[in-house]
């Protein structure tokens, strides 16, 4: 099963907005998506078990590729690195445009992603990827394996999860705390020095239409909520009480 | 005036409240909104969503979108969008709803805005970012319908009295399309009140050391009554609760009268969705935890000694 993780590099910390109300990506600490850190383990999981390599395939600035290297440090074959500076500010629309097209140039059977970014959280790329590529796909997944219709999946729900037959190939993203995701070793960190990571151009990828439909034209700061009255041990209790009382839910 | 659409997620237990919120949101620009709504119970919604303001309802009860959840719904939507042009379609930022309109987009191509919080018109809205701290004011291009998900719980619902036209729709989905299909559905089986409905929200993380710990929280809520009980996230990924109990950034937004916290130390991605909530309580013996210093009464403490004593506290006052 040959498995295309898709792995973003998002700033650690707090996100900032530039002047121009666009993400500050360049000289900010960043790294790879916690997040995609669980798809990338059940990505390497699936094909130790049952073959088949996996490419990790990321859109962003140059230093997206330290997203690359840590994936190809956890055991990843490949990665796929889709940076221009046209796509600076892309929207879901153009990101999942282009992570579409990069995937489709490479075999696959499964394509793997989050469930929402840690600094986007928008949630909806890799649906849209799916339904730029015309296949199935499963959000919010627990747990995948291969079955003789394709994959037999388990979706997480409001109340418990429920068991899809899924045809292959599909878009899959991976909920946090379905798999425990391995740290590189220091021999990977060395090998993945000597992995391929393609840098296919926009030309490359034959991707029209990348014009972002998205503009923010002002950012304010929320209102932050003052704080109120902090207490110590014994008082405790019975300030809770009163306040409970005061809110008439006893 | 501007064609809103309000895409009405139905559920195994009838419409998404989030639904009638949409509704709201849409009459602030749009007098008579339509609502799609999709799956078995969609016509039995539409008096429901007629009730709250939405003028036409779409209805489909056809098994195909709760089978094949997401790919079905995108398809039907799309069609009727060709159809009849409106100018922005509005979704729930709910899992299933986000499916359907990230699929829409890959076939429609429009512009797609999530975590709204409020919406001017369609080519206008507003969002919270970076775990809520940030608002933005957003401009949307491209092709009409403009799709935007709006954060649940960001307005009220508003019953108007109303009642829908009601036109039912077919569900002509083609076989290779479908996706994916669920074959078995397995429920925790919930009692008490809904977490999203509870006036009172009890709520344990980290902190909490292990499960056993939560049935603390669950005898302190029936001590109260009517209080639900949730969980932050580090709680749910350690499998000591299940998901539905999750409240943040990925899980339900509560706004209770009281939210009373117990061993969470208030990350962004927790506040988000807690953070409406009247009065909140914070229990943390780390007494520089954020969410101490955002909480109403902040009890710098060890939770294994005061939630005992003021279950037993409730109890005496109850009893007297
Ligand atoms: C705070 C914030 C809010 C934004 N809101 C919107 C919005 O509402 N609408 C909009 O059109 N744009 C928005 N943007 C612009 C944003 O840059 C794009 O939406 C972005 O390209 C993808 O959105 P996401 O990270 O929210 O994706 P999500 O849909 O949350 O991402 C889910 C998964 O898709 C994969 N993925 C996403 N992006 C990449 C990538 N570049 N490379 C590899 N894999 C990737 C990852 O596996 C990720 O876990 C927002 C940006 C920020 C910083
Ligand atoms: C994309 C993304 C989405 C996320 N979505 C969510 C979400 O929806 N909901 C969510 O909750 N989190 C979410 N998170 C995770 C979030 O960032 C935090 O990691 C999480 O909320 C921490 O949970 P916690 O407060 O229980 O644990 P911790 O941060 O570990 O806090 C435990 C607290 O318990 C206190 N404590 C320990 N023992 C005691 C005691 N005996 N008595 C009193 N206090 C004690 C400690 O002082 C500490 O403050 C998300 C993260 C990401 C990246």
């Amino acid at each position: 099963m040959n498995v295309v993780v898709c792995a973003k590099l998002v700033p650690t910390g707090t996100p900032t907005l530039g002047p121009d109300h666009l993400v500050v990506r360049s000289g900010t600490d960043a790294a790879l998506d916690p997040g995609d850190e669980y798809g990338l383990e059940l990505a390497l999981q699936l094909t130790e078990q049952h073959g088949g390599d996996v490419t990790v395939v990321s859109m962003g600035p140059d230093e997206a590729g330290q997203a690359i290297q840590r994936a190809l440090a956890m055991g990843a074959s490949r990665g796929v690195l889709v940076s221009d500076p046209s796509l600076r500010g892309a929207d879901a629309l153009v990101t999942a445009r282009v992570l579409a097209a990069a995937i489709g140039m490479y075999p696959f059977d499964l394509v793997v992603a989050g469930v929402e970014s840690t600094d986007g959280y928008t949630g909806t790329v890799p649906v849209t990827v799916a339904e730029i590529l015309g296949i199935a796909s499963v959000t919010a997944v627990r747990r995948l394996e291969p079955s003789d219709a394709g994959a037999r999946i388990e979706r997480m729900t409001e109340r418990g999860y429920d068991v899809y037959e899924c045809p292959l190939p599909a878009v899959v993203t991976v909920t946090a705390g379905s798999v425990e995701p391995r740290f590189p070793s220091l021999k990977g960190i060395m090998q993945a020095k000597q992995k391929p990571v393609d840098r296919p151009s926009l030309q490359d990828l034959g991707s029209r239409d990348l014009t972002a439909t998205q503009t923010v034209t002002a950012v304010t700061d929320a209102p932050t909520k003052a704080g109120g009255e902090v207490v110590q041990g014994d008082e405790a209790v019975g300030r809770i009480v009163e306040l409970l009382a005061e809110a008439k839910v006893i | 005036m501007a064609g809103a659409w309000v895409f009405a997620e139905i559920t195994r237990d009838g419409p998404h409240p989030a639904a009638f919120e949409l509704l709201a949101h849409a009459r602030s620009f749009d007098d008579d909104p339509t609502a799609i709504a999709l799956g078995q119970g969609a016509t039995e919604a539409a008096a429901e969503l007629g009730a709250h303001g939405a003028a036409t309802v779409y209805a489909c009860d056809d098994p195909v979108f709760a089978e094949h959840p997401g790919r079905p719904a995108a398809h039907v939507l799309a069609g009727l969008i060709e159809a009849e042009a409106p100018d922005v379609v509005l979704f729930a930022q709910t899992y299933d709803s986000r499916d359907v309109a990230g699929r829409l987009q890959g076939s429609i191509g429009s512009a797609l805005m999530g975590n709204a919080t409020s919406i001017a018109d369609p080519r206008h809205a507003r969002a919270e970012i970076f775990g809520g701290t940030k608002i933005v004011d957003v401009e949307l291009a491209g092709p009409a319908p403009t799709l935007i998900l709006l954060r649940p719980k960001s307005i009220a619902a508003e019953p108007t009295g109303g009642t829908a036209r009601v036109v039912p729709l077919e569900a002509d989905v083609p076989e290779d399309i479908r996706g994916a299909r669920i074959v078995e559905r397995h429920e925790e089986s919930a009692s008490g009140p809904r977490l999203e409905d509870a006036k009172v929200v009890l709520a344990g993380g980290r902190g909490l050391g292990g499960p056993d710990a939560f049935a603390m929280l669950d005898e302190l809520a029936s001590v109260i009554g009517g209080a639900a009980v949730g969980a932050s996230r580090a709680a749910v990924d350690a499998g000591w609760v299940p998901y539905s109990y999750q409240i943040g950034q990925t899980g339900k937004t509560v706004k209770p009268d009281v939210y009373l916290a117990a061993g969470i130390s208030g990350a962004l991605q927790h506040v988000v969705g807690m953070k409406g909530a009247k009065r909140i309580v914070a229990i943390n013996k780390d007494a520089d935890a954020p969410l101490l210093a955002m909480a109403d009464l902040g009890v710098v403490g060890d939770l294994f000694q005061v939630l005992p004593a003021l279950t037993e506290e409730i109890r005496r006052r109850k009893g007297s």
